[in-house]
């Protein structure tokens, strides 16, 4: 996918400006560098491509109707990512309430120590050992397994390079939160894929050698 | 200079502010003697990297094919 260049300040202006007007092209034009960004956004909600394809289309058509309520001095990508968490998360809530446990949660900071589970090591990525497929398999299923709380924490930091202060907001989290959850999501990626790094998921035996001090 | 030394649990607790470059000087300090001491936070500070490393990547979720097209195709028919 060939994105182009994200737009100068001026420029979002000016696409904002005549997008307000009714000018479809001008909108795309603002829309289109962050579309993975709005993309990846819902799936880190939705965990499922086609839930967070109708997320992301749902959320950019709600920032056109709502656009005139853009703040000008504000980021039109983090506004876009804002709108499609707040989306996914309000589908989620619909179609899934009684298994939903993590967005409702009171906003405490109830995290308690995370130990590593075990101290493979992986001091490389052996990128070439590994066919492409099968390390996107890898991290999906590491992704898929961290709780909610964490993967969209992880995503929007990791992924969308998002600043810990863009992310609180985001989230509606303090920065304390961001960090704590961070940590634990990175933790708890390391666990899924170090052994596998080690043998399991690079080698296809299903035994992978861990290395344990206790 | 000695530093104060300290213990694989406090390590873990900041390895991810760690990673980001955002602990105080005194602190990474402390955490980079402890990493040339111990091989095992030394193996989850090298995981963790690598982790940001790969997830950064993006390739867990790539855009599926023609999205681009059907996201323009419903702003034009908004």
């Amino acid at each position: 996918m060939g994105s182009p260049a994200a737009y100068s300040d001026a420029s979002q202006a000016e696409l904002v400006r005549r997008a307000c007007e009714g000018d479809k092209e001008a909108f795309y034009s603002l829309v289109r560098p962050c579309e993975r960004a709005v993309y990846v956004a819902a799936m880190s909600i939705m965990n499922n491509a086609a839930d967070a394809e109708e997320v992301a289309q749902e959320a950019v058509l709600k920032a056109l109707a709502h656009l005139a309520g853009f703040r000008a001095e504000a980021k039109f990508s983090t506004w876009l990512i804002q709108i499609t968490i707040n989306e996914a998360r309000s589908r989620l809530r619909k179609d899934r309430r009684h298994l939903y446990d993590s967005i409702d949660e009171p906003r405490t900071d109830e995290e308690g120590d995370y130990s590593p589970k075990d101290f493979a090591d992986w001091r490389e990525i052996p990128s070439e050992a590994l066919k492409r497929d099968e390390l996107r398999n890898a991290l999906k299923r590491a992704l898929d397994t961290l709780p909610l709380k964490y993967r969209e924490v992880l995503i929007l930091r990791d992924i969308q390079n998002l600043s810990i202060e863009e992310t609180a907001e985001i989230l509606g989290i303090s920065q304390g939160n961001v960090k704590t959850r961070l940590l634990r999501a990175r933790l708890q990626m390391r666990d899924a894929l170090a052994p596998g790094i080690d043998g399991s998921w690079s080698t296809g035996k299903p035994e992978y050698k861990k290395v344990r001090p206790w | 200079m000695s530093v104060i030394e300290i213990s694989c649990l406090e390590v873990w607790r900041e390895l991810s502010n760690y990673v980001d470059d955002d602990v105080a000087p005194e602190l990474r300090a402390r955490m980079e003697a402890h990493f040339k001491s111990c091989a095992h936070c030394k193996a989850v500070l090298d995981g963790t990297k690598n982790v940001v490393k790969l997830v950064a990547d993006g390739v867990a979720y790539e855009l599926p094919s023609g999205f681009s097209d059907r996201l323009y195709r419903k702003i034009k028919d908004k």
